[in-house]
């Protein structure tokens, strides 16, 4: 009995390490002397230099993280007015309708969105650039933020709505005093996966960026292409911290909210993005 | 009521313009695109296209059995990974742990292989440690493999972890007391009941699999080609906007029958 447990140790490590070891392979070489991601010539911090006076590197950093800031902001906003749409609607039919095509961005796989964007920009004449790429991002972002405040919504005591509309209150002050605080967990819950799909996402991007506009993954993906540079290994040590620690906010907000709750299993991971 | 009204049509304003913007025009714009000519005209020519040539059905059937070996690759990695953290104390803790890699820009992580797999790379140096010749490990259909699965494993683990946490402890400790041991119990008790979950996971792997193209690129080096190098080969390299949508279309149904084929069918028998 005692053997099967080390056993199962055995095995439990050898995937984490599996998991990790990619990851941890790259922040070390960051501080490699050498040039390449091969053998070992003493610590440095040469790359990290280079990185910060890489100007195209670090004026991408920001296109993407702007781009990520405005878009999981305007699909919180679009994805709760859905969700309250939604969760109004009394007919059944209706209501399931829209839940499918809610749901249809989120399961179809990225290529498709991606080609289907570029068609759609083509066919209204829309130029590519950062406008097209944050239109998509808030496009595939909006349905996760629907599935994030939706429940918080199913949840939310009736009487409380109930009880501000017999109190009087119009239909602006029921939502910003009593709704919107309510769910207000489940839409930063929203914003933060919104934030990481648009940080993460490639393939969406790739199609319809253009010349002109590049993101970080797009960037990485042109560079990888011509060879291995170590700037790449300092920009993903610095990537990894960022979303270490946007990982620990999110996993305090989430906590944080259900702790009334039974402790749920519930966790959300990005979908399998832009492979 | 009117209130209601009001309030109703304020949201759906914004969300319905989205739907009909971004869902339902680009779906049915590139439904559309499949079924014209270069010069605008109607036809199932690009049909007749991809089902007359056998490049592209053996592309598609090429690309479909790659999926189906990630699914069962990150299948039997993650299920025992699944049941043995369940298991374990602080659960939640390690779940994250493996859900933490996900949040790491899949880019990074796919040029991490890059430097572990090439030539002079750190897995061929520790095998000449063995005495084992430098190999081409980058561009093949293995690494291929290896890196989809590194990537999908998290997303394979995920699900099978939820419906186990889910089982009630006291139908393991029954059926361990009514005398069958660790590996029935294993089989007739937990598998079954975990199977929403492995469902669930290969949705989540499959679909993706079969649309990959980044690694098809960076770390196949274009061996292996997919329904989604080629939709993108046609988009962004050919031009050939009408015979990728076509590929397209066929991408989505090959996704809806994924979808059938693992729907949930358990639920429905415990309804009665």
């Amino acid at each position: 009995m005692k053997k099967a447990f080390k056993w199962s140790n055995l095995y439990l490590w050898f995937v984490f390490i599996l998991l990790y070891l990619p990851i941890f392979f790259l922040i070390i070489y960051s501080f490699n002397a050498g040039d390449v991601m091969q053998g070992w010539d003493g610590f440095s911090l040469k790359h990290y230099v280079e990185l910060f006076a890489d100007t195209r590197i670090i004026e991408i950093v920001v296109n993407t993280f702007l781009i990520a800031l405005l878009s999981s902001l305007l699909a919180s906003i679009l994805g709760t007015a859905g969700a309250l749409y939604i969760y109004d609607q009394r007919n059944r039919l209706i209501k399931n309708i829209f839940l499918s095509l809610n749901n249809i961005l989120l399961v179809s796989p990225d290529v498709i969105i991606g080609a289907s964007f570029l068609i759609l920009f083509t066919v209204v004449g829309f130029s590519l650039g950062f406008a097209s790429v944050l239109l998509s991002h808030i496009a595939f972002s909006i349905p996760i933020v629907v599935l994030m405040v939706l429940p918080r919504l199913q949840e939310m005591n009736q009487s409380l709505v109930a009880a501000a509309k017999d109190l009087g209150a119009n239909n602006w002050q029921m939502l910003s005093r009593v709704i919107l605080p309510v769910i207000s967990p489940g839409i930063l819950a929203g914003f933060f996966m919104a934030f990481t799909y648009s940080l993460d996402d490639f393939a969406v991007t790739f199609f319809v960026t253009g010349n002109g506009f590049s993101t970080l993954s797009v960037e990485i993906y042109s560079r990888a292409r011509q060879g291995v540079s170590l700037e790449i290994n300092a920009l993903s040590a610095m990537m990894f911290i960022v979303s270490l620690v946007l990982v620990l906010l999110y996993y305090v907000i989430s906590t944080r909210s259900s702790k009334n709750k039974k402790r749920g299993t519930r966790l959300v991971t990005p979908a399998t993005e832009g492979l | 009521m009117k209130s209601k009204q009001q309030r109703q049509l304020f949201y759906l304003v914004p969300y319905g313009a989205w739907l009909l913007l971004f869902v339902i025009a680009p779906l049915f714009l590139l439904l559309f695109q499949s079924l014209t000519s270069a010069n605008g005209g109607l036809t199932l020519h690009n049909y007749a296209v991809y089902f007359g040539s056998g490049t592209y059905l053996r592309m598609t059937f090429n690309s479909v059995w790659f999926a189906f070996l990630i699914t069962l690759i990150t299948l039997v990695i993650s299920y025992p990974m699944a049941y043995l953290l369940n298991q374990l104390k602080r659960k939640q803790f390690w779940l994250l742990l493996v859900i933490l890699p996900t949040w790491i820009n899949l880019l990074l992580k796919t040029y991490a292989f890059i430097g572990l797999l090439s030539k002079t790379g750190t897995v061929n140096n520790f095998m000449s440690f063995f005495g084992i010749a430098p190999q081409q490990l980058l561009f093949s259909d293995w690494s291929f493999l290896l890196v989809a699965a590194y990537i999908e494993i998290p997303f394979m683990i995920l699900p099978i972890f939820n419906s186990l946490a889910e089982i009630d402890p006291k139908l393991e400790q029954a059926s361990r007391d009514l005398g069958a041991n660790k590996w029935q119990t294993l089989r007739r008790v937990i598998l079954p009941l975990s199977m929403p979950g492995v469902k669930a996971g290969i949705q989540a792997v499959f679909i993706p699999s079969l649309s990959l193209f980044m690694i098809t690129r960076l770390i196949g080096g274009n061996r292996v080609i997919t329904l989604g190098t080629a939709i993108e080969e046609h988009f962004l390299v050919t031009q050939n906007w009408q015979l990728g949508s076509t590929i397209g279309v066929i991408l989505i149904v090959a996704m809806v029958v994924t979808m059938i084929l693992t729907r949930d069918r358990v639920k429905k028998n415990t309804r009665k």
